[in-house]
């Protein structure tokens, strides 16, 4: 494998596989952040598994991206060898841990995203994405309900616990809108049957979060401020860092195995 | 870590239909549903189970060790009460 980026010419199909696997890549490689530094042994392996799922959906993907694309790349090539920009995530994702409330907030916010849109997803036209949802969707669903069950024990907890947790509602809600955005280029996919319109899943999310937010006694913001660009690789300073930590091995030691 | 807070559960396990839950060890939990969580997290990893049940460690009435003698060494010479003593046709398989 070399060391150079690659270069892509992201169909529809592609730039759409693409999101999805960068999402669940770099919201993996955040969760493993905690492994070994979580505040209790036993959410320590919670957040490894959703971990460890992320990461499996991200492989199914780029697997299939590689299919896609059809030069014979694999799904290292697209791990590990896109640059910042090249990359399809929303900005929610690659957002630091923070405390253990700004993690479960980022969880519950994405996840009340993406669980609905594997659920639907599974009756895709593209038999590759309906397969992939179908398996998505079971872990997803488990991810909303362990968030979700922290976000309330933590909103309805003691004084410390809601101030943290509402702060962190407070900063990450502005990144929350960004998954439902339409994309033109994937207007022919959706007409095809093979994307869902994300847009279209907006009031099922309306519905967990307030739904969650009421049981958590914590109050929805109701700024405006939405932050976007991630699909179109527009990305926060975080994410050259996460790549910095998650390239280094490949980019200095090309085909490194073990 | 706060006992009172985050107490311990007891975790079983039933990993076939037709089997009894078993016990395959504890976790701290602040309640019954995020103890139910925990144990899905931490136990059933590799494919172990079809059903969890948690129970609080404080609700297990545990027999004492120094009652043991009493307890169960009368047992050790009533050989007569294992099924050993007669033929299981080959038809019947496993009991």
């Amino acid at each position: 494998m070399s060391t150079t980026s690659i270069a892509l010419a992201e169909s529809p199909l592609l730039a759409l596989v693409l999101r999805r696997a960068d999402d669940a890549l770099i919201l993996g490689h955040r969760l493993s952040e905690w492994c070994g530094h979580a505040p209790m042994l036993e959410e320590d392996i919670a957040l490894a598994n959703i971990a460890l799922d992320c990461v499996g959906q991200a492989r199914a993907l780029y697997e299939y991206a590689a299919q896609v694309d059809g030069r014979g790349l694999t799904e290292d090539d697209f791990a590990y060898r896109r640059e910042a920009h090249q990359y399809r995530n929303c900005l929610l994702v690659e957002q630091p841990n923070g405390d253990f409330a700004a993690t479960i907030v980022r969880q519950v916010l994405f996840s009340a995203f993406i669980d609905p849109y594997w659920r639907a997803m599974m009756g895709s036209a593209d038999a590759a994405l309906a397969a992939v949802a179908a398996k998505a969707e079971k872990e997803t669903a488990y991810h909303l309900r362990h968030a979700a069950e922290w976000l309330i024990r933590l909103g309805d907890g003691t004084a410390e616990s809601r101030a943290r947790v509402q702060a962190a509602l407070d900063d990450l809600w502005p990144y929350a809108g960004e998954a439902f955005e339409s994309d033109p280029a994937e207007a022919g996919l959706v007409a095809a049957g093979i994307a869902v319109d994300p847009a279209s899943l907006r009031p099922a999310f309306d519905r967990t979060i307030a739904r969650v937010l009421e049981e958590a006694t914590l109050t929805r913001p109701t700024g405006s401020g939405a932050q976007s660009g991630g699909r179109r690789g527009r990305h926060s300073e975080h994410l050259g860092f996460i790549l910095a930590d998650l390239q280094y091995l490949q980019r200095a030691h090309p085909g490194a195995v073990w | 870590m706060a006992e009172a807070k985050i107490p311990l559960w007891e975790v079983f396990i039933r990993s076939r239909n037709g089997l009894a839950h078993k016990h395959v060890g504890s976790l701290h939990a602040a309640d019954a549903g995020m103890a139910l969580q925990a144990a899905r997290d931490v136990y059933t990893r590799r494919g172990e189970g079809l059903s969890l049940w948690v129970v609080p460690s404080a609700a297990i009435v545990a027999s004492d060790p120094a009652d043991k003698e009493m307890l169960f060494e009368p047992t050790a010479s009533k050989i007569y009460r294992h099924p050993t003593f007669y033929e299981v046709p080959d038809d019947v398989g496993h009991m």
